[in-house]
């Protein structure tokens, strides 16, 4: 480890630290608003650390986060399962889940990964939605605990360091390296001896991991769970214009987009509901037309550009 | 020819794509140190046969064996890692490393597996020894395209592979360039290492390989040493056309 | 018997629609993310116009689709060119034509919840008809000729004219038809149009006899692909039996099973072709 290493662990565990104080000083409304923002930042970050390097754009954040929040209530309603119980299943289970999704899109690629994904988080809504209205239907899913926003945040703070101590690891790994190579180019990936359907796989269900927990953790903020508003596609969409917003070419580069698009939405959803998709839409373009490295991205191009000016 | 000394062994080898057949039934040896030149008009299946042996491509039909052992049915990043390392046709480089990951990346998953500062430290003597030493840290796409072949050559060479795929590397180079292409395989070939070159180049055929194969239509119409197979009546036959 | 002449009047839009996509990508090889909004304004403008004026929605169909085409070509032209200008290789063109026709289309969908909020019901053509002997509804039908008609007319198009078979040389290789002269940018606007226009028309027909709403894009978007996935991209042959067996599994399902599993049974039949035959039903295994 080099002293640059060391510095970025300690400042990094530095703002961590910080994070966690914040429900010493928010009220209601803006704690509710930092919890927001912790679980795009951690669900954004994981994000990153797969399709950043390899530009793969999954959309299925929405199918493992559903799984989580989904397990949580069927487990506590239906089952009488404590909390903390199903929070290890349900993560368990989007992590399997992930494994095998990881498995089965190896071979895709492009717009058949993305439309894969993103069918795929859309199936399991709809099968899940059918099975509770059909079976199961008549109790609805609570998850009744005494966990209070300010609870819930700071287990998502403890999961963000988790996140980020991760990545901190696999950008100094061999595993990191093989991804930025898979990153540019998978064939000369595969013959300097990657095994790149691991790497993938590997990071792929991490990120799954990562999003099925979330869900799991952040359930008792909503008490009662239904599977359209848990599967929501609309989540995976925000976690990936949020991290390219802020720039996935840098650890904490997804940070800088979820802090802004958060509040920007939660202005927009308080008084103009109404154009919450529009929004949406001109985020992404935006992203594809202004800030196509982010907003991280476009810094750091400004910032050569003036060092090489000055010379 | 000692037993010991066959490094690679293609037997009967068959790759079809959909009805053409691009490789039809081809078997040849390689020795240990030696270079072979595979050679043949565009289109006869040269490069195809390297992806083979890569296993950038899968095989219909037939055996590839390094050392005596089946490599036919593993895929390319295992290949690699018993120590069969390549260069491509169109140069393929990784534009958004440098040039010192770029040689890195060669050496850090494959047949030797360094890593941390003794990985850095033997990948800039590589750039070194193919002649683009004291650039590190430039990015890969600021060279020029000779520049990359050599950045391609140092990647392969990172992995210090027993048998070197070197498809069409000599190509595009300037006539003093090309004595510094062929000065450098001589000494990989020095060092120990089996070379199969497929190359356009017949300057570069007559010099650097012990052997040649020639293939036509994806068969071998022809095996030898370079000076008799290059005078065959067929082998000119092939290359040139019919009426002669 | 009644659930297969269902299927495959369903099925006959759904054809329709996956030829303006398939135009679209085989073509201008962008992947049209936005394709289902395009359907849902075709099905607006008929809602709106038929609603205020009483006009059939076939006379609308012959409105929008001059004005979808040259809208497409608009968008095409001033917010994809680019994209395909700056893409240093074919990888960095598919993330960025996929981020910008998915924030097209969330921008779209945005507008038009802002014009009209609710489902688009209307009544057309909403008398029985019989074919061998059982009833169907009339406006099914009307819509199955239509999307025939518009189909035969695009591939005489495709098949019979100096344009048409620039247009097919273009999806064969885009650099090859540069080189033998073809005005490669203006041939992918105005595929890129045009498909736009048949998908437009294809929802203006299915508004007949499906109630539509702004956000029921995306759908539409993902059965225009499996149909093309499973088809196998760029051949219309292929997307024309896709397109029938579609209609006829979703219509099954929803007679048979549940009409709530509609949807899954669609996204299980799209999983499967990825998984096992990405290269489509009648593709050949690329090497």
């Amino acid at each position: 480890m080099t002293s640059g290493d060391v510095k970025q662990l300690v400042w990094g565990a530095i703002l961590l630290a910080l994070a966690a104080c914040v429900p010493l000083v928010a009220n209601g409304y803006w704690m509710s608003i930092a919890l927001t923002i912790a679980m795009f930042t951690v669900l954004s970050t994981s994000w990153a650390l797969f399709s950043g390097p390899t530009h793969y754009i999954s959309l299925a954040t929405a199918a493992f986060f559903g799984v989580g929040g989904f397990l949580v209530g069927t487990g506590m309603s239906d089952y009488n399962t404590d909390y903390w119980t199903m929070v290890v299943i349900a993560s368990l289970a989007g992590t399997v889940l992930a494994f095998l999704v990881g498995l089965a899109t190896l071979r895709l690629s492009g717009v058949y990964f993305v439309i894969f994904t993103l069918g795929l988080a859309e199936m399991i809504r709809t099968l899940v939605s059918w099975i509770q209205n059909n079976f199961t239907g008549s109790r609805g899913l609570y998850v009744l605990t005494d966990l209070g926003e300010a609870d819930i945040y700071i287990h998502l703070v403890l999961v963000a360091a988790l996140v980020y101590l991760a990545g901190w690891w696999i950008a100094r790994s061999r595993l990191g390296f093989a991804m930025r190579i898979i990153g540019n180019d998978e064939m000369v990936a595969r013959h300097v001896g990657i095994n790149t359907a691991f790497s993938k796989v590997i990071l792929f269900t991490f990120s799954g991991f990562v999003a099925s927990l979330v869900g799991a953790l952040i359930a008792p903020r909503y008490t009662y769970i239904e599977p359209n508003g848990v599967f929501s596609p609309e989540l995976s969409f925000i976690v990936v214009i949020m991290a390219l917003l802020g720039g996935t070419g840098r650890l904490w580069g997804p940070i800088v987009g979820v802090i802004p698009f958060a509040l920007l939405q939660e202005y927009i959803n308080a008084n103009y509901s109404n154009y919450s998709t529009l929004v949406l839409g001109i985020a992404f373009l935006v992203i594809v037309y202004f800030l196509p490295h982010g907003v991280l991205g476009r810094l750091e191009e400004t910032w050569a550009k003036r060092r090489r000016s000055t010379w | 020819m000692v037993e010991t000394s066959l490094v690679l062994a293609v037997q009967n080898v068959t790759k079809r794509f959909g009805g053409l057949v691009a490789v039809n039934n081809l078997s040849f040896d390689v020795s240990r140190n030696e270079v072979m030149g595979i050679i043949g008009p565009n289109g006869s299946g040269k490069t195809t046969m390297m992806n083979l042996i890569s296993g950038a491509l899968a095989l219909n039909e037939g055996t590839i064996s390094l050392n005596g052992r089946y490599i036919s049915r593993l895929s390319s990043h295992e290949i690699n890692r018993r120590g069969i390392a390549r260069t491509f046709q169109l140069v393929r480089i990784l534009p958004s490393l440098t040039l010192l990951e770029n040689a890195m990346a060669g050496m850090v998953f494959g047949h030797q597996r360094l890593w941390g500062e003794q990985a850095r430290h033997e990948a800039s003597k590589l750039l070194e020894r193919v002649g683009l030493g004291g650039q590190q840290s430039v990015p890969a796409t600021a060279l020029t395209y000779i520049d990359q072949k050599r950045l391609e050559l140092a990647r392969a060479l990172a992995a210090k592979p027993e048998v070197l795929l070197l498809d069409e590397w000599l190509a595009g180079l300037n006539p003093t360039e090309l004595q510094e292409g062929i000065d450098l395989i001589h000494s990989l070939r020095d060092e120990g290492i089996t070379i199969i070159l497929v190359e356009h180049v017949m300057d570069a055929i007559r010099s650097l390989c012990d052997r040649c194969l020639v293939m036509a239509a994806g068969a071998k119409i022809a095996e030898g040493r370079p000076q008799e197979v290059l005078s065959d009546p067929e082998v000119i036959k092939v290359y040139l056309g019919e009426d002669i | 018997m009644d659930i297969i002449i269902t299927g495959l009047l369903l099925g006959g839009t759904y054809a329709l629609i996956a030829f303006g996509l398939n135009l679209q990508y085989g073509v201008a090889r962008i992947m049209n993310l936005a394709n289902g909004e395009m359907i849902v304004l075709g099905a607006l403008a008929a809602f709106w116009i038929f609603v205020a004026d009483a006009i059939s929605p076939i006379l609308t169909m012959l409105i929008v689709a001059p004005l979808s085409f040259f809208g497409n070509w608009l968008i095409y032209r001033f917010l994809l060119r680019p994209l395909v200008r700056r893409a240093k290789n074919q990888g960095q063109l598919e993330v960025d034509s996929i981020l910008a026709t998915f924030g097209m289309a969330f921008a779209l969908v945005g507008i038009m919840v802002s014009i009209h909020g609710e489902y688009y019901t209307y009544s057309y053509l909403a008398e029985p008809f019989e074919i061998l002997g059982e009833t169907f509804a009339l406006n099914r039908i009307v819509a199955f000729c239509f999307a025939v008609l518009i189909g035969a007319a695009l591939w005489l198009w495709l098949y019979f004219t100096r344009t048409g078979m620039a247009v097919r040389a273009v999806s064969v290789s885009t650099e090859a038809s540069g080189l033998v002269g073809i005005n490669v940018p203006q041939l992918s606007a105005i595929a890129f149009g045009l498909g736009g226009a048949v998908t437009t028309m294809g929802g203006t027909l299915i508004s007949t006899f499906i109630t539509l709403d702004a956000s029921v894009g995306v759908v539409f978007t993902m059965k225009a692909l499996i149909i093309i996935i499973m088809g196998g991209v760029g051949d219309i042959r292929g997307a024309i039996v896709a397109a029938l067996i579609l209609g006829l599994v979703e219509t099954a399902v929803a007679r048979l099973i549940d009409p709530g599993l509609t949807l899954a049974a669609a996204y299980a039949i799209f999983v499967l072709i990825l998984l096992f035959r990405p290269q489509g039903l009648f593709g050949r295994k690329p090497s």
